[in-house]
């Protein structure tokens, strides 16, 4: 159970780094991935997972 | 890099021969007598007059930073894009590089070493400076500890503004730029995709609702903070324009002290949903009704250039390229002696301004009644005519009447001259950017761009090179008048 960052669609802006409840987003060289371990697609903490919510790109989908 | 100051030399300058009376000179540029400057009270005065974006008179002579540390938005708004950059684009929301806080305060220190006149920082973005707020508290903390000098600035959407009222004082931030585009949410859904609030994507009039509640509480807890707020709005036709007028009235009795309505740019080659479904921007004719209608309200601003989240320079000139992370020295060093000086000579040449455009103010009523008219301007900072057509990116346009000359805006054009040789495509596009124009003003200028403006009804002047814009103005009057009579006698 674990959002990815498409790297294609990824500006690097970091809103989803900002968001993520837990710190589970980082940079990697210019853009940002989700380390699948720490995801837990924000289930029991919002209604919608927080990065998918805030990216500006739609760069974020399931895994 | 470049030593580039306002030109300290072209401020010592003024045109060789300078015999009889002075002519008058007209109104202060761009301070029109209703709502002007001078009824700022002087706390307020005393605030702005060495920043560029908030004081029509700093912007000749002060320069700015902008600090790209901020590239996380939390809203979608219908006239941007920042996925695409290209370092040939001059608008909102576009960088090159971005920043970490420390590098932002290694790039300020080279540009404060190298340009004397730099005065502000800002952080506008690529995003909004408060939605990943860390970065941009983390960068004014470094500024204040490296660089006590410097006025610190920060433009917002507005959204997030309400929580951070307390960080911004503490940060010593005293100019805020939010960006209001409506204050009715009918409006405002046709302007915004969404915003991300409260851990939630929201759209629609509720998005709308949230935001406008936001920014209006933002912007009067900022002014009862003693803050000084400026509002930007972009102007689209068909959108907001009819609802402007009622922006400007709801943020005058918030406090805002300046109002900054700018055109919306849109190029289907910028990617954002309002070029991509070809939502035109304003025309300058409509821009400047738009303005001269809001005349009553807050106090408008029309120097603004709209530049990048990375600008660098005085306004209308751009130096981000010089300043690129590799291309910064080590160790710069930044001579306090210098900036001093610098601001000194700029007091001196304000006041000699703020004088000869008091010397005769009335003269002007000499002339009788004067049908108004537009006049374009070359000059690259001072308050003067000081730059050849061929170099000119913009024209500074003045509206001279009985009233005075009044600045009432810029037009962009691309550099005539390129290595020496002229450009004939790129005539044809100045002449259609100075429509309406009745006269242009310039330090020097070739036959043949004389001769094609000549042929468009548009009176080339440039016999006052290195004067005050007013000054000019006045003088080419005055000229223009005495001709007159003596064709009349003959």
């Amino acid at each position: 159970m674990a959002y990815m960052i498409k790297a294609e669609d990824c500006t690097g802006c970091g809103s989803c780094e900002f968001e993520c409840p837990n710190r589970a987003v980082r940079m990697k060289g210019d853009i940002y991935v989700i380390n699948p371990d720490k995801c837990t697609e924000c289930v029991g903490k919002f209604d919608a997972p927080q990065c998918v919510a805030a990216c500006p790109n739609d760069a974020v989908v399931h895994a | 890099m470049e030593q580039k100051v306002v030109s300290l030399e072209s401020l010592g300058r003024t045109s060789a021969a300078r015999s009889g009376p002075p002519a008058c000179a007209i109104g202060d540029c761009g301070t029109p007598r209703k709502g002007g400057s001078a009824e700022l009270p002087e706390h307020v005065r005393e605030k702005i007059k060495e920043h560029p974006c908030y004081s029509e008179d700093a912007h000749h002579f002060f320069a700015r930073i902008h600090v790209a540390v901020a590239p996380a938005c939390n809203i979608q708004c219908n006239y941007c894009n920042r996925k695409y950059d290209c370092s040939n684009e001059s608008r909102p929301g576009v960088v090159s590089e971005r920043l970490s806080p420390e590098q932002a305060v290694r790039k300020v220190k080279a540009v404060a070493a190298a340009m004397p006149n730099l005065s502000v920082v800002g952080i506008a973005g690529p995003g909004d400076a408060l939605a990943d707020h860390r970065r941009t508290f983390e960068t004014f903390r470094l500024l204040r500890e490296t660089l006590p000098d410097l006025t610190l600035c920060l433009s917002t959407n507005g959204l997030a503004l309400p929580d951070h009222i307390d960080d911004i004082r503490a940060a010593g931030v005293d100019h805020v730029t939010v960006t209001l585009n409506a204050v009715d949410p009918h409006v405002a859904e046709g302007i915004y995709a969404w915003i991300f609030w409260d851990h939630a994507r929201r759209t629609g009039l509720e998005a709308a609702r949230i935001l406008i509640e936001r920014q209006l509480q933002g912007i009067e807890m900022l002014t009862a903070a003693g803050v000084l707020v400026k509002i930007n709005s972009v102007m689209i036709p068909g959108v907001n324009d009819g609802h402007l007028e009622a922006v400007n009235v709801a943020v005058k009795e918030r406090g805002a002290f300046l109002h900054n309505v700018m055109p919306l740019i849109s190029d289907p080659a910028h990617g954002t949903h309002y070029g991509l479904t070809g939502q035109r921007g304003p025309t300058p004719a409509e821009l400047k009704t738009l303005q001269d209608r809001m005349g009553d309200g807050a106090k408008l601003m029309k120097h603004c250039r709209q530049c990048r989240a990375d600008a660098v320079g005085l306004l209308g000139e751009d130096k981000s390229q010089q300043f690129g992370l590799d291309a910064l020295p080590e160790n710069p060093q930044i001579d306090p002696e210098k900036r001093a000086a610098y601001r000194a000579i700029v007091e001196k040449e304000r006041e000699d301004r703020r004088k000869e455009a008091a010397d005769a103010r009335a003269a002007i009523r000499r002339f009788g009644p004067l049908e108004p008219m537009l006049v374009a301007v070359s000059s690259k900072g001072g308050g003067r005519v000081n730059q050849h057509f061929g170099h000119a990116r913009e024209f500074q346009i003045f509206e001279v009447s009985e009233a005075g000359a009044r600045f009432t805006g810029h037009r962009r054009v691309d550099r005539y001259c390129a290595g020496g040789e002229g450009e004939d495509d790129v005539l044809d596009a100045t002449l259609m950017a100075l429509d309406g124009v009745g006269a242009i003003l310039t330090a020097k200028i070739g036959r043949c761009p004389r001769q094609r403006l000549a042929d468009a009804g548009i009176a080339v002047v440039d016999d006052f090179a290195f004067d005050y814009v007013e000054t000019a103005i006045a003088r080419w009057l005055a000229a223009r008048a005495a001709e007159e009579d003596t064709a009349r006698i003959a």
